[in-house]
């Protein structure tokens, strides 16, 4: 099977449409939110009464240009928004607001970045698994064709023993950014990191929250293949529903079968649209050629046009975040932190942030990312919580790691303490304090607890000195139990050596 | 009865004075309507009783509170029916919307309602605004009250025959290519379609959503402005709607003198092209009257050309088509409307609740529309038609740096019977020809009565000016109106008693103005001297 | 052009309406005298002419990112030609 395959070359594209996180619809005030009962957030605009019109909320534009500049785009200083006629019951209007011959943003480009030669190793993208993290493997740029603005559709619930499907508009006018690559890719690999790039960026952003699972990403793969060397394009196929980096890669690797299956056997591709099915790992065309739609875009007459400045675009690039590799990079060679560590701390901007403030705070960047590394994200997987959820002060987490490296707290009950700081974001001074957490740090009390042990156990001095090592361990638990584990075991070691050395 | 020779502004005067009651106002037009209906059929819909009464304490309340002092306050006003009022019944006069009870106001309504006005009732329309005669409508047939074999024009042709039946002091229609003008030109009634972007589109259901613009119907230029100051203004929620301030010329609005005056040195132009071979005889006369008119009271008259008129409605079809079969495809049996009964299936549910929800007309926009965007035929059609748009506004553009205001007719000929437009699409189509460019270029115009034909059907001048240019073009009307003098109303030729006078003094009128037509040729040479002096 | 049956059973399709067979040879007869008419436009040199959209200079109208819009089910409904828990009912699209 390898040896037949080597002889031809995938190509693919991608068209992703990525979900906006504002907080109303992209041509009127009603929420976004998600999981409200049907129909409830709904207006004349977004359920196509007639009458209503579109009035386009600012918000949108700016995330687009975001997006736009963070891949690296063009931007399209006069702007337009035209209408994509077809019916479905899913779209009120039954034509989509959205961007064809002005999209806000064209050729750009964004990079990605591969494993090394081996074959990849990936355990889902679960906080642990840095993808392609650190800048170990390959490097990659792939071309984006353009990136436009639209509205989402309402969302159809069929019936599953009737005749009939449900409509709900909940969803119709939520905010989409289309970004359509060149098809630069390769392989299913290239098209994942691609999309986990896109993910980052998205969150990084703060426009999305990027999620494929959950619908808030979304991806058609564009898949041809050729003859390895071959200089032109094959035909194409658009697949849709593809809910999982897994699906993507299944879907790469079925249809490439399936189209040089096709070529072998001397037969066409046909361009068509096909929806995977992940459960029977195959995929089936929706649109077939005869009903194939002639959406008839015309300039939407409704919503003037977009013009885009110089001082608009120069004002949100002031805006963009430090993205990830450049924070990789900077906390390996800023903190001295490992490639793998700087990898997962930068998964996501908020944990990143947290971080870099903890560690600035408490200054000692290492420290503090052992905590990261240990704690943080123990407690994360743990409670099944995404970093974003974490909300608790870094200034606490700071003076918890201080307190700690004074030794004002032992490690067990600073984890404790910890705890209460992820929960409830306590100060951690005053909470030791209340819950009598505090090393015993009054050197007098410390001595007095030492000295009582050792006049207590004359013999066992005796022994010590006559050179048994092994009791000192039973002097430490003594002075240990007397202070209720309240003392700071170096500290307790330092003195009893200090006072069994001094009778000698 | 005196009332009924009151026009809106003098009727708002009387009640907030305390003379008239508001009640007392409504029921005197719902006794009139009564009468008038069945012969005219202006309505489709009439506000309730009940609610109607409901409306008028409340406004008679707001106005002894000084709630409601403006100078429409108390006034009942003509809803043409593809403005959605809330739970009122607003169809387009089509089977498709027969029972559509709007859940929101448009903006316009709304705007009336804070200023204390009555919402009376909807008027009829050609099918979606898709006609110039009425003839469309699905669900009444509209006739024209000066004579009921002849057809009211259209589409505003409920609102125009209202007023010009005395059944209503005030309407609201919606001009596309022509819909308020030619109705009104055709009723004898005064319609004013303002600058595109003036008027919140917001619940007007579209037609062509780059051309359709709201406007007023009445009996007088200073009624249609007064309800325009109430209507007009930007409205967030139409963002096509212009921040620029509106300005009404409340002065020369209210003194005619004033208007008459400021004709001094206003550049009118007469374009040949509205003029042509299309175009009646006693039609071209009326223009140069009126033209005549105001060069002897100080306006600098000329003949000029616009060659890109004969262009004009092609590229209005286009795009109006267009943009039609886009805006009416919500219409499909989903969320409101018609749905045909036990169709099988998502497709034929779609093409069977159309196709028996829309009336010919409509159809066949629909379908002109979906082939001038379709793929292969976009460049040479639609897109050629968005070209030659802008070198049609253009040439409005140059016309209007040396001149005020345009004059041309309002319709080439006076209106036509029943019957005879429908069956040739396209000779209707043409007939938009003095209508549409002003549409296709975003500009103020306005129809005001100039007369009579020889047929005793009331003629229509038209008056265009540049974009956001309402104020010239109001004080040239408000002049032209006053300088024309008092023209009889339908009520009046009923008073004279029977139809055989009607026919007698149409006869006389119509001597009278081909005595005035002959002195044409002179008074055009007047006209082009004056230009010649002022340049 | 020459508007045969094809031309208009396809824009039927796409429009969604279904003619009777007298309909649509009126429909093509008229659209194709219309079209006729409408190329007159060919006559004009629109060489290096930039279409019209908006005819106003209009440009940039914006709302804010804020939550006007409260429940507008029953609103939304209200007309809807056959409902059930909340949504509109459609023959199934699956």
């Amino acid at each position: 099977m390898q040896g037949e395959e080597k002889q031809y070359e995938t190509v693919i594209g991608l068209e992703v449409h990525v979900e906006l996180s504002t907080k109303t619809k992209i041509f009127c005030g009603c929420s976004t939110r998600f999981g409200a009962p049907p129909n409830t957030q709904t207006c004349p605009v977004c359920t196509g009464m007639p009458g209503s019109l579109p009035v386009l909320n600012r918000q949108v534009v700016e995330y687009a240009l975001a997006l736009g500049l963070a891949l690296h785009c063009e931007v399209n200083r006069y702007c337009r928004f035209d209408r994509k006629n077809y019916f479905y019951p899913d779209n009120p209007q039954n034509y989509q607001i959205s961007q064809l011959y002005l999209p806000v943003c064209y050729d750009g480009e964004v990079e990605i970045a591969l494993a090394g030669e081996q074959e990849e190793k990936r355990e889902g993208n679960g906080n642990g698994a840095p993808a392609g993290a650190a800048g170990t493997g390959r490097k990659k740029k792939i071309r984006i064709h353009e990136l436009h603005m639209e509205e989402d559709a309402g969302k159809l619930v069929h019936e599953e023993n009737g005749d009939c499907s449900l409509v709900d508009y909940n969803r119709s006018g939520v905010p989409l950014i289309e970004i359509v690559s060149e098809p630069d890719m390769r392989n299913a690999e290239e098209a994942i990191a691609y999309l986990e790039k896109l993910c980052m960026l998205c969150r990084y952003l703060g426009i999305s929250d990027g999620k494929l699972q959950e619908g808030s990403l979304r991806a058609d793969v564009n898949l041809s293949v050729r003859e390895a060397g071959s200089g032109t394009l094959g035909t194409r196929t658009e697949m849709k529903n593809l809910n999982s980096f897994r699906a993507v890669s299944r879907a790469v690797a079925e249809e490439r079968r399936r189209q040089i299956a096709l070529l072998k056997e001397g037969k066409k591709v046909v361009q068509e649209t096909r929806r995977w099915d992940d459960t029977k790992g195959g995929s089936y065309p929706i649109r077939s050629k005869e009903d194939a739609e002639d959406y008839r875009y015309f300039p939407e007459p409704d919503v003037p046009p977009v013009v885009i400045s110089r001082e608009w675009t120069d004002e949100i690039r002031s805006r963009l975040p430090e993205f990830k590799e450049e924070k990789e990079e900077r906390y390996q060679k800023e903190f001295g932190l490992s490639a793998y560590d700087a990898g997962v701390l930068t998964q996501s901007r908020h944990l990143a942030e947290l971080f870099e403030k903890t560690a600035v705070l408490c200054g000692n960047p290492k420290k503090a990312a052992n905590w990261f590394m240990g704690e943080v994200l123990r407690l994360l997987k743990e409670r099944g919580r995404e970093p974003e959820e974490l909300w608790f002060s870094p200034e606490h987490l700071a003076a918890l790691i201080k307190a700690a490296e004074q030794g004002k707290i032992n490690q067990a009950n600073a984890q404790k303490v910890f705890a209460e700081i992820v929960e409830r974001d306590v100060e951690p001074l005053s909470y030791m304090k209340e819950q009598g957490l505090e090393t015993l740090s009054d050197e007098g009390a410390l001595r007095l607890a030492a000295e009582e042990v050792l006049a207590g156990n004359p013999g066992l001095v005796a022994e010590f000195r006559a050179g048994k090592e092994k009791v000192f361990g039973f002097f430490v638990g003594q002075v240990m139990k007397k202070t209720k584990g309240m003392a700071d075991p170096g500290k307790v070691n330092e003195l009893l050596r200090q006072l069994l050395g001094k009778t000698e | 009865m005196e009332l009924l020779q009151m026009q809106a502004e003098e009727l708002s005067g009387k009640i907030k004075s305390g003379e008239l009651g508001v009640w007392e106002a409504v029921s005197f037009y719902k006794e009139r309507a009564a009468l008038a209906e069945p012969e005219t059929g202006a309505f489709l819909t009439l506000t309730e009783e009940a609610a109607l009464k409901r409306r008028a304490d409340e406004v008679q309340e707001g106005i002894k509170s000084g709630r409601y002092q403006g100078s429409l306050a108390g006034v009942p006003v003509a809803v043409k029916d593809n403005i959605c009022t809330k739970g009122l019944r607003t169809s387009c006069a089509s089977e498709m919307l027969e029972n559509f009870v709007p859940a929101y106001d448009a903006t316009v309504v709304e705007r009336m309602q804070a200023a204390g006005m009555i919402v009376f009732g909807k008027t009829n329309l050609d099918e979606f605004a898709m006609g110039s005669t009425t003839e469309t409508s699905a669900l009444a047939r509209t006739k024209n009250p000066w004579n009921v074999q002849h057809v009211p024009g259209g589409s505003s042709g409920g609102s125009c025959a209202s007023v010009a039946a005395g059944e209503i002091p005030l309407a609201l229609g919606t001009d596309t290519g022509g819909s308020i003008r030619k109705p009104a030109a055709y009723c004898g009634v005064t319609g004013f379609k303002p600058t595109y972007g003036r008027v919140s589109r917001y619940g007007m259901i579209a037609y062509a959503s780059s051309l359709d613009q709201i406007g007023p119907v009445g009996r007088s230029v200073s009624d249609c402005a007064a309800l325009y100051g109430i209507i007009a203004g930007n409205d967030p929620r139409d963002a096509v709607t212009s921040k620029e301030e509106v300005r009404i010329p409340r002065t020369a609005l209210s003194d005619a003198s004033e208007a008459v005056g400021r004709l001094k040195g206003m550049r009118i132009g007469v374009p040949k092209e509205y003029l042509g071979e299309g175009t009646q005889e006693e039609v071209r006369k009326a223009v140069w009257e009126a033209a005549a008119l105001l060069a002897r009271n100080g306006a600098v008259v000329e003949e000029i050309s616009l060659p890109l008129t004969e262009y004009v409605i092609s590229a209005y079809y286009i795009i109006a088509c267009a943009e039609a079969g886009s805006n009416l495809a919500r219409f499909d049996g989903v969320k409101y409307g018609y749905r045909a009964k036990e169709a099988e299936g998502l497709q034929e549910m779609y093409r069977r609740s159309r196709s028996e929800g829309f009336g010919e007309e409509v159809k066949r926009r629909i379908l002109l529309g979906s082939f001038v965007l379709s793929a292969g035929y976009y460049d040479a059609y639609y897109l050629k038609a968005l070209k030659a748009k802008r070198l049609i506004k253009e040439e409005f553009d140059r016309t209007f740096a040396s001149f005020d205001c345009l004059l041309t007719p309002s319709a080439s000929e006076t209106a036509p019977e029943f019957g005879t437009s429908l069956p040739e699409p396209l000779r209707m189509y043409l007939s938009d020809i003095d209508t549409a460019g002003v549409n296709l270029a975003g500009l103020p115009a306005i129809s005001i009565p100039c007369g009579f034909g020889g047929n005793g059907l009331p003629l229509g001048i038209q008056l265009i000016a540049d974009r956001f240019c309402e104020e010239t073009l109001f004080c040239v009307a408000r002049a032209y109106e006053e300088l024309r003098g008092a023209l009889p109303a339908v009520w009046e030729r009923e008073d004279a008693g029977k139809a055989g006078t009607r026919q007698e003094s149409r006869g006389s009128r119509n001597e009278k103005d081909a005595g005035t037509a002959g002195m044409k040729k002179e008074e055009r040479r007047e006209c082009n001297a004056g230009r010649g002096k002022a340049v | 052009m020459q508007i045969d049956d094809t031309i208009i059973e396809r824009m039927e399709f796409l429009a969604k309406l279904c003619l009777s067979e007298e309909e649509r040879e009126r429909a093509g007869k008229e659209i194709e005298k219309i079209l006729s008419y409408v190329e007159k436009l060919n006559e004009l040199d629109t060489d290096g002419v930039e279409p019209l959209v908006h005819i106003l200079p209009e440009e940039n109208v914006f709302r804010e990112d804020i939550v006007t819009n409260g429940d507008g089910r029953d609103a939304a409904l209200s007309g809807a030609p056959l409902q059930r828990d909340g949504q509109y009912v459609v023959p199934k699209t699956v």
